[in-house]
């Protein structure tokens, strides 16, 4: 039986939505560096085409199958069996579209807040995406590598060149952090290709079954590259920095596709690879989903700092992404990548609505606001919808995902479900009091007289608006789209043998 | 007594190699243009590397030998020396020093590389080493008015001669143990006379792997490096910290592979040490390097670490990785240097790593590519770098050295540090003075042959993988 769907568009559509953007960047060398407004124009004209060709993936997309879609499959590096081989399924798709989306918003974004090395900054932007889609979609390891450090480069530059004051030191620590993770995954793929036979093909490696000591010590070296960049706890702490230091756009990179990509390899790799050890690892995993959305939400309570105070609650977001993953039931799975969305659309626009008043005053502390809502009106009602989303009001999309991944919680262990509605307080709390902070209480004066969003802003955040409505209301649609391959992976981690599993004696086991 | 000639075949590329370096010191006394020298270097050495085509075969006696695993490794030394020369030509003369002796000193050392390769026989090798270091001696120390110079020059002559010592000691040693030289004899020798427990055997070795390890720069054997590297001219120290290392992981591979191939566990007890102290110290100590030459030789140590992980796997599997992550140093390492020379102008010396501040925007293709080679060193895909330590952690972790990967690779992501900072000078920072650079066509000529080299390796491989393997058919 045939496992993959090979790509009949007419085009290799994977391969365009990836290297459009880069095309663009090449482009973009060739325009004049005077020429300002012509690189934004071109930088804009790429994105939206590349959203454009994207968009057959989700008309085209056979909900009705677990199998990759819209394949491309080529010899690569034949001495070491590499392919190029690209597909996605049910867990990717929505990603891709985040992340062609994502690049049209971050460009709007920034349109007028970039004002060094204009051109520089769009290559980067693009560039990110193009290695972004790259992973979504590489159904070959070592395809899926090179993009996942590939999408380093720029995003170095993105953070140290147009950051915050103390931007150095959140690049090189985000680079340092992600790093460590990376080469210790890079080991277990090694570990992996040879014991498989030679072979890159994730299709191929996930239809075998590894001994149990081996997945146990590999599940580790995957979790070093995927905790990071989700982050989990306790390997969270370069993300405020970053955050707190990015441009606009790179906050929003980060926020709506970067750390997804944690999240994704968790369940592309480490849980359809390593089923065995995953099961062994759940207490784990949950314990360290509900310490991250505890301990992120109560140490966002105390924030002086918008910015950090919405990266904190990225981590604590991202907890809930984490515990839904690894309740390993349809609820909590489906959840979890609902909440994936849901959390790049939030939180993403919660970080333009900040670039756009960070614009108007250069101070991202809180205590400079307060009573915005009687200066920017349109702009106090955006910001109140992505508040709602982000705590979870029913009707919006949030709440769907954080439903659903407390429910596949609550299943998978009561105490961790209900430890973790506690952080669905805590995310009120929060959230409201920020709102509260910033757009009420007594006029400050130094936010009287600015300007109201303009349509520009307004036409970079008003889509996610609509998505976020969207989810909220008829979420069916989007999970439609999920069934069959969150089912197919569960089938493929309740089929393998459960271990004991109590962590000491795993733990023994590896020492042993 | 009949005398017959040797079968020359085999040789030509030295014989050529050796009447180029000849040509050109004659040339130089009726050249008025320098500049003359330097292309006839260039087509020199292309007519070299052309007649290395079918040049294969065993000659004098079985002492020299021309195969796949020499030729890959001369192809590296070629390549070398060509961008040497393309990155010296205006260097040279705005160091002051541009006499002809220079183009046939560089070659000369080249055709001592090249007999390394070739060696079958520790006397042969022996002269290719001298041969080699003799030339990059003078070398090092061709700035005469310069104090650093003469100070590398001396350093270096210094530590050498005294790691020739080492090496006589081992060949006279091997020679009392098994009485010949010649290096696929000396393995048969060994296994029939039942030599490999022998404490001379490992004595012998070892002094080996002192030698050799003074070549190729590994620790604790690097002592001489960062001073050589600061002090000699820039275009030298490029040349040195490739060609006469990748010279000495020619000859230990044929040495250790072929010759002490019965005490593969033995050498690999101390080629291991070697391996982790040379990518310890060397990425810990560039850490707090404010030279960027000095970096650049504490990052050539660490990469020494990472290369001999290929021969410490001690299958051809692992020697194609040496090989090939050299050949792929080879252009990074020298893109990065054609850079530093970039910024070498008259009056301004140029090689403070603070002297990158804002290059981006003084110069943005230039810090562009200073960018893709800082990368690539740090081994970031889609740069070649990245194959290079991948082909090499491979190798090691499928011969079972999984810990000494991880070791590398923590080691790697401390070198992340370094050569970002240089990125960091570069795009983050405010430019402080005026940088110029130094516009040559032949320096931009090397620009771009190594940094196409560099994206093109970095995502089509295939090719040179294939070239490495093939080369070790054989072996």
């Amino acid at each position: 039986m045939e496992q993959v769907i090979m790509n009949n568009l007419g085009y290799p559509i994977l391969s365009t939505v990836i290297f459009l953007p880069v095309i663009g960047a090449l482009v973009l060398t060739l325009i004049r560096r005077s020429n300002e407004t012509l690189v934004k124009w071109t930088a804009l004209f790429f994105a939206v085409l590349t959203f454009l060709l994207s968009l057959p993936l989700f008309i085209n997309f056979d909900k009705t199958t677990y199998k990759m879609q819209f394949v491309e499959r080529h010899d690569w590096i034949p001495s070491w069996n590499i392919q190029y081989f690209l597909g996605i399924d049910g867990i990717s798709i929505f990603l891709v579209l985040l992340t062609t989306i994502s690049s049209i918003l971050c460009i709007l974004i920034s349109w007028h807040s970039i004002k060094i090395k204009v051109k520089e900054f769009y290559i980067s932007i693009l560039l990110t995406c193009g290695a972004i889609t790259g992973v979504f979609s590489s159904l070959d390891l070592f395809l899926f590598y090179i993009f996942w450090e590939a999408m380093l480069i720029p995003m170095y530059l993105i953070i140290g060149v147009w950051g915050g004051p103390n931007r150095i030191y959140a690049t090189i620590k985000f680079i340092l952090y992600t790093l460590v993770g990376s080469v210790l995954m890079l080991v277990g793929i090694i570990y992996l290709y040879f014991f498989a036979g030679r072979t890159f093909d994730i299709l191929e490696l996930t239809a075998n079954t590894y001994p149990y000591k081996m997945q146990l010590w590999l599940f580790w070296a995957f979790f070093s590259a995927f905790a990071v960049k989700v982050p989990m706890f306790p390997v969270h702490t370069w993300l405020p920095d970053a955050h707190t230091e990015a441009p606009t756009a790179g906050s929003v990179i980060l926020a709506a596709i970067l750390i997804k990509m944690g999240a994704y390899g968790f369940l592309r790799f480490s849980i359809p690879l390593f089923p065995e050890a995953t099961k062994a690892m759940v207490p784990v995993m949950l314990t360290l989903s509900v310490i991250a959305i505890i301990y992120a939400g109560l140490v966002c309570l105390v924030q002086t700092d918008l910015k950090r105070l919405i990266a904190y609650s990225s981590v604590s977001h991202m907890g809930f992404i984490t515990l839904g993953i690894f309740a390993l039931n349809s609820q909590g799975v489906e959840g979890g990548i609902l909440q994936m969305i849901n959390h790049g659309i939030v939180t993403g626009a919660l970080f333009m609505c900040v670039g756009v008043i960070y614009d108007r005053t250069h101070t991202r502390k809180i205590a400079d606001y307060g009573g915005l809502a009687t200066a920017m009106p349109i702009y106090a009602s955006f910001f109140m919808v992505f508040t709602l989303a982000a705590v979870g009001l029913p009707g919006t999309n949030g709440f769907i995902g954080e439903f659903l991944t407390l429910l596949g919680g609550f299943t998978a262990n009561k105490l961790a479900g209900v430890l973790a509605s506690f952080g669905v307080i805590i995310g009120a709390g929060y959230m409201l009091w920020l709102y509260q902070k910033v757009f009420f209480m007594k006029i400050n004066e130094k936010v009287i007289g600015l300007p109201d969003m303009d349509l520009r802003e307004m036409v970079a955040i008003a889509p996610l608006i609509i998505f976020v409505l969207w989810i909220g209301i008829y979420p069916v649609q989007f999970l439609d789209f999920m069934h069959p391959t969150v089912e197919h992976l569960l089938e493929r981690v309740n089929v393998a043998g459960t271990h004991e599993i109590n962590i000491a004696k795993a733990i023994a086991e590896v020492i042993r | 007594m009949n005398f017959s000639y040797p079968n020359l075949g085999p040789v030509t590329p030295e014989i050529f190699m050796t009447a180029l370096a000849l040509i050109l010191l004659i040339t130089d006394l009726f050249a008025k243009k320098k500049g003359l020298l330097a292309a006839l270097s260039i087509i020199g050495v292309t007519g070299v590397a052309l007649s290395m085509i079918g040049s294969s075969g065993t000659t004098f006696g079985g002492m020299f030998i021309s195969d796949g695993y020499s030729s890959f490794f001369k192809l590296i030394f070629l390549i070398t020396v060509v961008l040497a020369v393309l990155i010296s030509v205006k260097y040279i003369s705005i160091e002051k020093v541009n006499f002809g002796e220079y183009y046939s000193l560089i070659l000369l050392s080249t055709l001592g590389m090249m007999i390394m390769a070739s060696a079958a026989d520790l006397i042969v090798l022996y002269l290719g080493l001298e041969l080699m270091a003799l030339s990059t001696y003078i070398l090092a120390g061709f700035i005469r008015h310069d104090i650093k110079s003469n100070e590398a020059a001396l350093k270096y002559f210094l530590l050498g001669a005294f790691s020739s010592a080492f090496l006589l000691f081992g060949i006279s040693l091997i020679y009392g143990l098994t009485g010949t030289t010649d290096i696929y004899a000396i393995a048969s020798h060994i296994s029939e006379k039942g030599l490999s427990g022998n404490p001379a055997l490992s004595l012998s070795m070892t002094f080996f792997a002192v030698a050799f390890g003074f070549k190729i720069a590994a620790a604790p054997f690097h002592m001489w490096a960062p001073d050589t590297y600061e002090g000699a001219p820039t275009s030298i120290t490029a040349f040195m910290s490739v060609g006469p290392k990748a010279a000495g992981f020619a000859v230990l591979g044929r040495v250790f592979m072929i010759a002490f191939a019965s005490i593969k566990i033995e050498w690999a007890m101390v080629l291991i040490p070697l391996s982790i102290l040379s990518m310890g110290i060397g990425n810990i100590v560039a850490l707090a390097q404010t030279n960027i030459k000095r970096m650049l030789a504490y990052s050539s140590i660490a990469h020494a670490g990472y290369a001999l992980l290929g021969i410490i796997v001690a299958n051809n599997e692992g020697l194609a990785s040496m090989m090939t992550y050299l050949m792929i140093y080879a252009f990074m390492n020298m893109g990065a240097f054609a850079v530093v020379i970039m910024l070498r102008t008259e009056g301004f010396k140029g090689d403070n790593i603070t002297d990158y501040e804002g290059l981006s925007k003084t110069h943005p293709f230039l810090a562009a590519l200073m960018l893709i080679f800082m990368f690539s060193l740090t081994g970031i895909p889609p740069t070649a770098g990245f194959i290079g330590k991948l082909y090499v952690f491979m190798s090691a972790i499928n011969a079972g050295y999984t810990w000494l990967v991880l070791v590398a690779v923590v080691f790697s992501v401390i070198s992340a540090y370094f050569y970002l900072r240089i990125i960091m000078y570069m795009y983050m920072k405010e430019p402080k003075v005026e940088v110029a650079t130094s516009q040559s066509g032949t320096l931009v000529a090397a620009l771009g042959v190594t940094t196409v080299a560099v994206l093109v390796i970095g995502v089509f491989p295939s090719f040179l993988v294939k070239l490495a393997k093939a080369a070790l058919s054989g072996f």
